[in-house]
């Protein structure tokens, strides 16, 4: 309510005190008189207006929260697991949970919350990886199909049909095949290299309608080059729809990532990933229900909850919608 | 008279449409001399704003295209640069004020960086803060009053006469030699427009640039201008001193043109616009291609068979491109009230 204060009319006189007959012998323009009296509406910023927006996006933000949550609890595995993701104890084979160990553990007597939270690193790993690389290349190859236009656009965005078309899961498993022996980064690279697509047309659209904005005519005026142009005046105005995509890329690489490893062409195990914790639990059967269970809730949890936060930037980033949503 | 800083000779420019050709531009010709302001007045269409766009590379090519022509500054071609030097000398050396604030400047973008931005682009080796410093200067000089709060701020946040004072601030930036100013105030309201005004005289005087002043208002040449280059159908067609032209217009369509504008005191009920439609570049009338719309040409027969060239008429520095400017002897232009002048 505080912030609400400065723009209720009825607060939009001289403060107690300040001698209001001075006001009419000002100089300057009217319009800085407010400055004089600290009344000015604090203007917010395009990003300030995001923020408010997001915030007010319940699901949203709470989706933000959980994900930050898991996530931290990936990356600060070694912190927070009681045991280390290979640590065997042959006193606890294929254990339901309890107190000792929470999600149970699995034949070899591996605890399964540690298996599970060092899953989430190496998944998290590969998603975030995935992610950042697959917006370069997608915003790279979007980017100049979109400002040049003409035969590079062409060229490049029949390229990217191409790999539109292609069959996803099996030229993953073709190339999971011949790579061998996955880590998380190789892994990364082949996923990112098939999904870039979808960032490369939001990217495309963008600058081609960017392109024709007076402002980009006046920062050629002023001398700046292409890159120039498409990286200090361009890009800034696409950064919204790329964070949603990008997000929502993250998402789309850790399910791709859990059916790969849980098809057995993903992280080579004994490093876990969640898919390759479902694979490993499958094998054992379905009276060992927690083996299942922990890691495949967990990935649903994430993907629903990165797409929900990519929903949320997406309200949040549009700056035609004024209207808060609660 | 001194060398002029920039001559423009012969220059053709032609734009492939849908429905054929446009010349655009028609061969014309006129210089610019140190610390003048040179006005370019003309109807839309008139090719006022692509005659210079298209000496700094500024037309989309194609379906843009320069047939002929060059362009003269400081002893090179511009025509004939390259795609990099030509980019060193927009923005540095020949800076240009747009049309439109409101769509001019990018608004995610503060003021400030768009401006250090305009620095850089020439200065890369320049250090933050010194930009910063030079912003924050810039700003006062075109009169953003509170510019250290200004320069933080989102185009969103100015008013359109803010915005216009930022964009010239970007302009003079660099110190340019050549200010071009295209249609400065044509999108802003007419109290703003005085104010501008004010500001593109103080950024001349600080930077001694010779400007360019593209415009359709002639109250804003009276106040403004040196000389004056009337353009038509993408020729020029009269050319002089401003206190010439307004005195004494010796082509038809500057008598027209002076006509057509309210006077103030006068008792007329009506303005007087010129007859008919600026012609389509397209398909040109030959000869004069101002004669459909001439009340000196009435059907004569050298109006529509013979291209009337540029001529001087009387003095030496006043041209006209009418078979029959010498008719026009005696006629005076009706003083124009100067815009802002009462500012």
């Amino acid at each position: 309510m505080t912030e609400r204060s400065v723009h209720d009319p009825t607060l939009a006189v001289a403060p107690p005190g300040a001698d209001v007959s001075v006001q009419p012998s000002l100089p300057g323009d009217p319009s800085e008189l407010t400055y004089q009296y600290g009344l000015e509406v604090q203007a917010r910023s395009q990003w300030a207006y995001a923020r408010r927006r997001f915030m007010r996006h319940r699901l949203a933000l709470g989706s933000l929260i959980i994900l930050l949550a898991i996530f931290g609890c990936g990356l600060f595995a070694n912190f927070i697991a009681p045991y280390t993701y290979r640590q065997i104890n042959l006193q606890a084979l294929s254990q339901a949970p309890s107190a000792k160990h929470i999600f149970g553990t699995d034949s070899a007597g591996r605890d399964s919350f540690s298996r599970v939270l060092y899953g989430i690193r190496t998944s998290a790993r590969v998603g975030v990886l995935v992610g950042v690389l697959s917006t370069v290349i997608g915003t790279i190859i979007g980017g100049l199909a979109g400002f040049y236009g003409g035969w590079i656009d062409n060229l490049l965005m029949r390229l990217t049909d191409l790999f539109l078309t292609l069959p996803l899961l099996a030229v993953l498993l073709v190339a999971a095949k011949y790579l061998g022996h996955s880590t998380p980064l190789k892994l990364a690279l082949l996923l990112a290299f098939l999904i870039w697509t979808s960032i490369a047309r939001i990217v495309r659209g963008s600058f081609l309608s960017l392109r024709e904005k007076e402002y980009v005519e006046a920062a050629r005026a002023a001398g700046a080059g292409d890159l120039r142009i498409m990286i200090r005046h361009m890009l800034p105005n696409t950064v919204g729809p790329i964070v949603v995509a990008a997000t929502l890329t993250i998402g789309t690489a850790i399910l791709l990532e859990a059916v790969l490893s849980f098809l057995g062409f993903g992280i080579e195990p004994p490093t876990p990933a969640l898919g390759a914790l479902l694979n490993e639990g499958q094998d054992q059967g379905l009276d060992k229900w927690w083996l299942v269970t922990f890691p495949g809730v967990i990935i649903v949890v994430i993907v629903l909850c990165i797409n929900f936060v990519g929903d949320g930037l997406r309200d949040a980033l549009d700056p035609t919608q004024r209207r808060i949503r609660a | 008279m001194p060398d002029p800083l920039l001559s423009i000779r012969d220059l053709v420019v032609e734009f492939n449409t849908e429905d054929g050709i446009v010349q655009a531009v028609d061969g014309i010709s006129y210089d610019l001399f140190p610390g003048e302001t040179l006005g370019i007045v003309g109807e839309s269409g008139s090719g006022k704003s692509v005659s210079t766009m298209s000496i700094l590379g500024l037309i989309p090519q194609p379906p843009g295209r320069i047939v002929r022509g060059e362009a003269l500054f400081k002893g090179k071609d511009l025509l004939k640069l390259s795609k990099k030097a030509l980019r060193r000398v927009r923005g540095n050396e020949m800076a240009m004020v747009f049309q439109d604030p409101m769509t001019s400047l990018n608004p995610v973008l503060k003021i400030g960086y768009q401006i250090g931005e305009a620095i850089k682009t020439h200065r890369p080796d320049q250090n933050n803060a010194a930009v910063k410093k030079r912003a924050l200067d810039l700003l006062k000089l075109v009169g953003v009053p509170n510019p250290e709060r200004r320069v933080d701020q989102y185009p969103h946040e100015f008013s359109g006469g803010m915005r216009q004072r930022a964009m010239i601030a970007m302009a003079i930036a660099n110190e340019p030699s050549v200010l071009i100013a295209d249609e400065p105030t044509t999108a802003l309201d007419v109290t703003i427009q005085a104010q501008i005004l004010e500001v593109l005289k103080k950024a001349q005087e600080e930077t001694h640039a010779a400007t360019i002043l593209i415009t359709h208002d002639l109250g804003l040449i009276a106040e403004l201008a040196d000389r004056v280059v009337v353009m038509y159908a993408g020729k020029v067609v009269e050319l002089g001193d401003v206190s010439t032209i307004f005195a004494s217009p010796r082509h038809p369509y500057t008598v027209g043109l002076m006509d057509s504008l309210p006077r103030l005191g006068g008792d007329d009920d009506w303005l007087r616009p010129i007859p008919g439609q600026p012609p389509s570049l397209i398909s040109r009338p030959p000869g004069c291609p101002f004669h459909p719309r001439c009340f000196l040409s009435q059907g004569r027969v050298r109006c529509r068979e013979e291209e009337p060239l540029l001529r001087p008429i009387g003095d030496s520095a006043h041209l006209s491109a009418c078979h029959f400017a010498e008719e026009l002897e005696g006629r005076t232009g009706h003083l124009v009230e100067p815009v802002g002048a009462e500012a």
